[in-house]
């Protein structure tokens, strides 16, 4: 079994008086496909943001690699290896697809801002291995069409992959997905959830997803963990998860009276 | 009516609004990347000026040195200032850090007069000829080097916020400063890039009007005149400061002509460009290339 990647650590989150998340802890492994599901308002975006550095946990721990990131800058985080998408589609709208990608390099061009404006040394060279980096990028997800097109003008699921394009460029080796496939048709669906696992078995990537379609949920995570009201209900494979009464409840619809809740 | 003073006018216009706008550019840089209206923008023009002056006038440095090293200076002024007065003030109400850069304004104003006196002083003759003569209109040779030097801001301009990672992050950061952060960009440098990039560009325009006119406290009036300019063109939009920066230098020029040559009120090369950004603002309230806010229902 391969060793965590994100481990989350009695992770709590208050806002005044709002209990966001209550005493969560979950680990990531390596390499695997981690879903986050739970009805609207359970803390999910909330768990992410933690892990993203937008929130810092009012009380517990968050750590990378074996790292403690609980403190760490967001910005700091991309160079550590955790990128992200947005729930809300953000994207650079004025910016053409490229330039939206180019930002996702940023962190790891090393030419400074004179060497850059000036071109000398090794800026060009850089440049020219980061050209190539994003224009696999481009390729693999299937943008090349639209490559100079202001990101505003794209349809909603084009857009929706030009940011996936934007977060795989950052390099990261866990990626974090907040509702990939919200709002989309089947046929975009279905080709989310094909970039979604390439990203994991040839990217390599560790991925943690939130996501409401428990069809695609089911079908390509390894493990899913449910939130509710900010605690952990449960976490285990699919399958585990889909055995749990409450998980059949409300999500199967099930009857409450045909299986007892445990106290 | 004297044709060819209308054309030297005009000419004028294109020249001295090339200049607004590259203080607009710079003013416009600082309220997208940073969301501060920015009142102490004069006052880079005019402690650029000085700076330049004192080089030039006490070290007795060529101009070719001097300016560049007054240069430099203001980028690391531009910068010290974001950290030290502004930085603090992240997440305060927007009616504080405007009154912080009023303050800062009047500050400067007060230190500059302190340290150089109340007069305006010449710079020393930085050209062999003062004036050419281009197709019949005499145009200062300081205004020549001026459009030259604005061109190129904007060349730079353009180039930094197209292709440089720099100019990208700005961008990015402007857009959304949460999603930024999460691409990597640290949003405290932006915003100390942003002034430092400023009060730069802003100093470059404080020394040309400074060898034309002489170094004086007026020079932080440009600071007042770059609001009509910006309004004109879209508070947030830096091609749009350019323009309108081009289009209130002409403005004034042409309303002293109408002035002299019919109406006979006086310095309606000062209150023109003022009418002109009430009368905008009533037609088009975002400006020419401003950002609409526009509701979905």
């Amino acid at each position: 079994m391969e060793p965590a990647i994100l481990e989350a650590d009695n992770v709590s989150l208050r806002f005044g008086g709002v209990k966001a998340l209550t005493e969560v802890s979950f680990h990531v492994r390596r390499a695997e496909i981690f879903s986050i599901i739970g009805p609207n308002g359970a803390g999910k975006t909330s768990m992410v943001n933690c892990v993203s550095g937008r929130y810092r946990p009012t009380e517990g721990r968050v750590s990378f690699e074996g790292r403690d990131i609980t403190r760490m800058g967001a910005n700091r985080r991309a160079a550590v290896g955790i990128g992200r998408t947005f729930q809300n589609l953000a994207l650079f709208g004025h910016m053409s697809v490229l330039q939206n990608i180019m930002v996702g390099r940023h962190h790891l061009m090393r030419a400074g801002f004179l060497r850059g404006m000036l071109h000398w040394g090794g800026a060009r060279k850089e440049e020219i291995e980061h050209r190539r980096a994003v224009e696999e990028i481009i390729d693999f997800l299937e943008i090349q069409h639209v490559r100079h097109a202001p990101a505003g003008t794209l349809s909603y699921g084009l857009r929706k992959r030009v940011e996936l394009a934007r977060a795989v460029a950052v390099s990261p080796r866990l990626i974090l997905l907040d509702e990939p496939m919200a709002g989309m048709n089947l046929e975009e669906k279905e080709d989310m959830a094909r970039f979604i696992i390439d990203l994991n078995q040839e990217w390599g990537m560790t991925v943690l997803m939130i996501e409401h379609d428990m069809g695609v949920v089911m079908d390509i995570s390894h493990r899913v963990m449910v939130l509710d009201f900010g605690r952990k209900l449960v976490e285990g494979t699919p399958a585990e998860v889909l055995a749990h009464p409450q998980v059949r409840r409300a999500y199967l619809g099930e009857d409450v009276g045909a299986e007892p809740v445990p106290a | 009516m004297e044709t060819g003073l209308l054309f030297q006018l005009v000419l004028n216009g294109l020249i001295v609004g090339a200049l607004y706008g590259v203080v607009a550019m710079s003013f416009v840089l600082i309220y997208k990347a940073s969301q501060v209206v920015n009142f102490a923008q004069g006052e880079f023009l005019l402690i650029g000026a000085w700076a330049c002056w004192w080089l030039l006038t006490y070290w007795k440095l060529p101009f070719w040195i001097g300016f560049p090293v007054s240069l430099a200076f203001m980028t690391v002024f531009g910068m010290v200032l974001q950290v030290v007065v502004l930085r603090p003030l992240i997440g305060e109400p927007v009616i504080s850090v405007i009154m912080a850069t009023v303050g800062l304004s009047i500050f400067f104003q007060a230190l500059m007069k302190w340290m150089f006196g109340v007069f305006a002083q010449p710079f020393p003759p930085i050209f062999p000829v003062d004036q050419v003569s281009i197709m019949g209109l005499q145009v200062q040779s300081v205004y020549l080097l001026s459009l030259a030097l604005s061109l190129c801001i904007m060349l730079g301009f353009w180039w930094f916020f197209s292709f440089s990672r720099h100019g990208l992050a700005m961008r990015a950061t402007a857009f959304d400063q949460q999603v930024a952060q999460s691409l990597g960009i640290s949003v405290p440098q932006v915003f100390a890039m942003s002034w430092a990039i400023s009060a730069l560009v802003s100093s470059v325009a404080g020394v040309v009007v400074g060898v034309v006119s002489g170094v004086s406290s007026g020079l932080s009036f440009y600071g007042i005149k770059v609001f009509p300019a910006v309004i004109l063109g879209g508070l947030d939009s830096v091609v749009g400061a350019m323009l309108g920066g081009i289009i209130v230098g002409v403005l004034e020029n042409v309303a002293q002509y109408v002035d002299s040559q019919w109406l006979n009120w006086g310095n309606m090369t000062n209150i023109a460009p003022f009418y002109a950004l009430i009368i905008i603002l009533m037609i088009k309230p975002y400006g020419l290339f401003g950002t609409k806010n526009i509701e979905r229902v």
